[in-house]
């Protein structure tokens, strides 16, 4: 019972605080790049104010979404959120994962990684779902490899389903099942 | 040429319509009675529905329509109404009886990428292996190329529901990704198929079958 279930060796998993999130938060909500990265919405920037009430509002337990911030170890910086969305509904066990580093310093380090590998021992020790999956868009490479470390398989590709720059691509998506991830851990 | 006198809403028995709260509601209950087209049109737990909460859902959709969601009530066209006789020009055609027998929805309609996600349901065993899922597709298909523009159409079943699949393949879908496991039913993990068909496949086949 003593796993640190909410720990990696790089970052550790918390509650957002509204009041001292909003603003670094808000700050990734001007990058592009991260936004049209996250997902296939229209990228628009979003004030402090509104990424406050958007973090009370999450902040109400629900039992089909858990949603984290993702802190430094090192310092307590926040760098990112991501989080667990049950779905469709319980009875299949599957659970959909969604993730965002919003500080650039911090990618290609390992944080991402490290943030994948304490979510999936939470979706599997701790929820005990039998699957997770998840989506990347074919241009962010990075992602792609990101997700092949961590274990997940990927699962065919939706065709022409995202148009950015003036073209369409592909989305591609990937899971893991319990046994898998088990498999792993020896 | 635009073929503006081409009814989007007409098929040779089915009529796509929106749905009348009151009266459906009681249609589409009767439907959820049964498992097994629960467990072929959705992957949320399979429970009855009362009329009351199935009229709620309608009205909800009437608010959403053109936005993230819409809807159609499938209805099968009665028998053609007998020709007025000879020389009574006048008469009014006959009022043609209309039955639910299903519905269309598009979801997760995202208009700045032009793509969604097709549903379509017929609900009760009898009205199904009747060629009414075929007809209602055409409509579908012709719908979200021709009126609301969207490069591609996807659609998710449940690998247990080959009667789907072969419709949807014959219709032009491709299986594009296979969520291996991501459903339990009936006392074992099945797979869950995500399908896919572009605006341009369709418009090449459509073109194909007129020439």
């Amino acid at each position: 019972m003593n796993t640190p279930l909410f720990t990696g060796a790089l970052v550790r998993l918390a509650a957002a605080d509204p009041e001292k999130d909003a603003a670094p938060w808000a700050g990734w909500m001007r990058d592009s790049e991260f936004l049209r990265l996250l997902d296939t919405d229209p990228a628009v920037p979003e004030s402090a104010a509104q990424r406050k009430k958007d973090i009370e509002e999450r902040g109400e337990p629900k039992n089909t979404g858990f949603p984290f911030v993702i802190r430094a170890l090192a310092d307590d910086r926040l760098l990112g959120f991501v989080g667990l969305w049950i779905g469709p509904s319980w009875n299949h066990r599957n659970g959909w994962i969604g993730i965002g580093l919003g500080e650039r310093a911090t990618w290609g380090q390992g944080y991402g990684t490290d943030t994948l590998n304490v979510v999936l021992r939470y979706a599997f020790q701790e929820l005990d779902l039998h699957r997770v999956s998840l989506g990347v868009f074919e241009y962010n490479p990075r992602a792609l490899r990101a997700y092949e470390k961590a274990g997940f398989v990927l699962e065919g590709r939706t065709r022409q389903d995202t148009r950015r720059a003036g073209r369409y691509w592909d989305s591609c998506w990937m899971g893991i099942l319990h046994s898998e991830w088990e498999a792993r851990q020896s | 040429m635009f073929r503006l006198s081409e009814q989007l809403f007409q098929g040779a028995r089915l009529s796509l319509t929106a749905h009348e709260p009151d009266q459906d509601a009681a249609v589409e209950a009767r439907w959820t009675n049964d498992p097994e087209y629960l467990r072929l049109v959705s992957n949320e737990p399979a429970r009855p529905l009362s009329a009351a909460a199935i009229k709620k859902k309608y009205e909800e959709q009437e608010k959403e329509k053109n936005h993230r969601r819409l809807s159609f009530a499938l209805r099968l066209r009665g028998e053609a109404a007998p020709a007025p006789a000879e020389g009574d020009a006048q008469a009014a055609p006959a009022a043609c009886p209309e039955r639910l027998i299903g519905f269309v929805r598009f979801e997760n309609i995202d208009w700045s990428n032009g793509s969604a996600r097709l549903v379509l349901g017929i609900g009760a065993a009898d009205d199904r292996r009747r060629g009414y899922g075929t007809e209602a597709l055409g409509l579908a298909l012709r719908y979200a190329f021709e009126e609301l523009n969207l490069h591609r159409l996807g659609a998710e079943i449940a690998a247990y529901n080959q009667g789907a699949l072969r419709l949807l393949e014959q219709a032009g879908f491709q299986v594009e990704v296979r969520r291996r496991e991501a459903l339990y039913r009936d006392g074992r993990r099945w797979d869950d198929l995500w399908l896919g068909l572009l605006s341009e496949e369709w418009q090449a086949r459509r073109a194909e079958a007129q020439a």
